[in-house]
């Protein structure tokens, strides 16, 4: 592997995504506090999938499907546009994206934090587990799809559908909601939401006021069956 | 039908009893219930309806034209791999019998250990469930197949790391075309854990996969899984059975190692009773519907066939076997191998009756399908602390080891005496059917005839 000033550089141009993604799985204790650079990611898919490197992978172009998949410690940057299941399952670490997120970004991820410079497409942070997730843009349909933990901040607008069948994730939207899903419901928002505002935006890196944001939270009229049947079935 | 005739005191007339075959007893309670409930059955286990299956087949073992190997002087081999097509690390089993995915949170702790116990002894394999993989299951199983569910529960990269093969499931058989439920009296406090969950809810699990939609983004899926887990182990793809041809070709297409297919019979923790009656197809036509689909593929030796759904009995296994499955999974044969539906649990070598339990359920022991009522009164399907410990890992570890023995054991049997020294040997040849439903689904001739309905050739 070439290293070029400080950083490791792996060129999918001219290795398999393959032989890379196994480079950063094997070499994880001495990446450890570096940068790696990956270039010519040329939409594939599953780029830096699995890792577990306390590094920081810079991804220089557009990534396919599953980019940064469960991943886990690494400070991965895609300087691109993000296929399907970004950073799905993740666990720690954080994901920037400087372009938009197709769907399904952040699926069911349990840590850490994803930021989407751009917009996301439908169903981000589906089944979202714990991460923190800040879109810079808007976000498609079904965004918060049974999330069950973590937050979802959207700082332009939500199209319909937004938190269908929520658990106990939290979203924020700043912009215009344009339908609520089934059980989400707007809440009142309290003094810990404007904290974790702040704090979310800030290490997202966007400007805007915590009291331009609403709180969409689970009505928690789903959580059994038919209440009037209590357990009785 | 003749009206059965009561005589009536209070008016000396008869009173109608005569039975409606459109609104009889059953439907009528099914009514009764909806109107009074206004929520739908839900209960577990598998479909209860007669159906045709493994039954209606009967071996033509060896006589003059066959030549049969000795019972206990010649070895027939049981040995099964699986997992050959692209894993560096496939699954080798001793026998082709395995134990079918029941989640941490359907099954007690308790359970989950036994199970691993015993199949380890066994030299097969176990599976996790919609809930993530417990330090238990894993330290107690020697070869562990991890599933990856639509709701992805405890799914975790350090625990996939862990794990010896991948099963991701779009379906099972007691419910093809939804998702998992687990209802609030079994989410105790590790099983909310374990599933981010708020503790006591009625969990409703995904019926679609997060983020993948259709065969062609399933197999970039499977390779991101294989990317994870350096392409070391195999992965499954399990189907509920319905249009199994199709899907059994679209799981080879997305890139699935082993494809397991599970018919109508197969069981579960929880779901609706319309789910498990009325969808999917039994698993008698499922296993030559697999078979032909690799056959028709090419694929046939280097993807296995895994085939589940009420399989209960070492002849089931060796008619499975026989019509295409290279091996086969067992849930609720192993749930009543470990006392499920027994009148009785045992407190040390004390045997405690149970049947006052069944009764707070409603039921008399042998009846029992209330796993999702987390009140197993053997502690099997419960998160109880008190109710699991009526199933000690140690004795139920002991009572599976044996179940698992006498299937291997019949099969064996079976299987040499159609002349195969190796189990994986039995052809659909040695088979014929006893029912003209059996004949056509399992495509073997009806008994005594050269009629398979339904093939031009032999009709």
């Amino acid at each position: 592997m070439a290293s070029v000033k400080d950083a490791v550089v792996l060129d999918l141009a001219t290795q398999s995504l393959r032989d890379a993604n196994a480079y950063l799985h094997e070499h994880a204790h001495e990446l450890s506090g570096k940068t790696v650079r990956i270039l010519n990611p040329a939409g594939l898919h599953s780029i830096a999938a699995g890792a577990n490197v306390d590094t920081r992978i810079e991804i220089e172009g557009h990534a396919g499907y599953y980019a940064a998949g469960m991943n886990r410690q690494a400070e991965i940057t895609i300087h691109g546009n993000a296929g399907c299941g970004l950073a799905e399952n993740m666990m720690s670490g954080i994901v920037r994206v400087k372009g938009n997120a197709s769907t399904c970004a952040g699926a069911t991820a349990h840590g850490g934090v994803l930021v989407i410079e751009g917009d996301a497409s439908s169903r981000c942070g589906i089944s979202l587990k714990g991460t923190e997730i800040v879109v810079g843009g808007s976000v498609g349909h079904m965004t918060g799809f049974m999330a069950q933990a973590g937050r979802i901040v959207v700082c332009g607008d939500a199209s319909h559908g937004l938190g269908d069948s929520l658990y106990e994730a939290i979203l924020y939207v700043r912009g215009a909601v344009q339908g609520l899903g089934a059980d989400a419901e707007e809440q009142e928002m309290t003094p810990e939401d404007f904290a974790d505002l702040e704090r979310l935006l800030e290490l997202a890196g966007f400007s805007h006021e915590p009291t331009e944001f609403k709180r969409i939270g689970s009505a928690r009229q789903l959580y059994h069956w038919n209440p009037d049947a209590a357990q009785d079935y | 039908m003749r009206p059965r005739i009561i005589e009536n005191k209070m008016s000396q007339r008869p009173l109608n009893q005569e039975e409606n075959a459109s609104y009889d007893r059953h439907t009528l309670a099914y009514i009764h219930l909806a109107a009074e409930r206004g929520v739908y059955d839900i209960r577990g286990l598998g479909a209860k309806r007669r159906l045709p299956t493994l039954d209606d087949l009967v071996f033509l073992t060896a006589s003059a034209s066959r030549y049969p190997l000795e019972g206990y002087r010649e070895k027939c081999e049981t040995k099964t791999i699986l997992g050959t097509r692209r894993a560096a690390k496939p699954i080798e089993l001793d026998i082709p019998i395995t134990i079918a995915g029941m989640s941490f949170g359907s099954l007690s702790a308790n359970a989950k250990e036994a199970i691993g116990r015993a199949a380890s002894e066994m030299g097969t394999s176990t599976t996790t469930g919609d809930g993530g993989m417990t330090p238990e299951e894993r330290d107690s199983s020697q070869t562990l197949v991890y599933q990856c569910l639509p709701s992805r529960y405890g799914f975790n990269p350090a625990d996939l790391l862990k794990a010896d093969a991948i099963e991701v499931v779009l379906g099972q058989g007691a419910k093809p075309g939804g998702g998992g439920m687990l209802l609030g009296q079994k989410i105790s406090e590790r099983v909310a854990r374990m599933r981010t969950l708020p503790e006591g809810i009625d969990q409703r699990s995904a019926c679609r996969h997060p983020d993948w939609t259709g065969p062609d983004d399933l197999a970039i899926k499977i390779e991101e899984l294989r990317e994870i887990t350096r392409w070391q182990i195999p992965i499954y793809v399990k189907l509920g059975a319905t249009r199994v041809k199709e899907d059994v070709k679209l799981a080879v297409h997305a890139g699935a190692d082993v494809v397991v297919v599970d018919g109508m019979q197969g069981g579960t923790a929880a779901t609706q009773q319309v789910f498990i009656e009325h969808t999917g197809i039994p698993t008698l036509p499922s296993i030559r519907l697999g078979r032909e689909a690799l056959d028709e593929m090419g694929v046939t030796g280097q993807i296995q066939l895994i085939l589940s759904g009420g399989i209960r009995t070492g002849a089931d296994v060796a008619k499975a076997l026989a019509l295409g499955a290279d091996a086969v999974s067992i849930g609720q044969g192993v749930l009543m191998a470990l006392g499920c539906n027994s009148h009785q649990w045992m407190d040390g070598d004390q045997a405690v009756d149970a049947t006052a339990d069944y009764e707070r359920l409603g039921v008399s022991p042998g009846y029992c399908h209330h796993c999702q009522s987390g009140l197993c009164p053997v502690g099997i399907t419960t998160q109880d602390d008190q109710l699991q410990k009526r199933m000690q890992p140690e004795w139920g570890a002991r009572r599976l080891k044996n179940y698992l023995q006498v299937l291997n054991m019949e099969l064996t049997t079976l299987a040499r005496a159609c002349g195969k020294s190796n189990v994986h040997h039995l052809e659909p040849e040695d088979l014929v059917a006893l029912t003209v439903e059996a004949a056509a689904m399992a495509k073997v001739p009806l008994a005594g005839t050269d009629w398979i309905p339904g093939d031009p050739s032999r009709g």
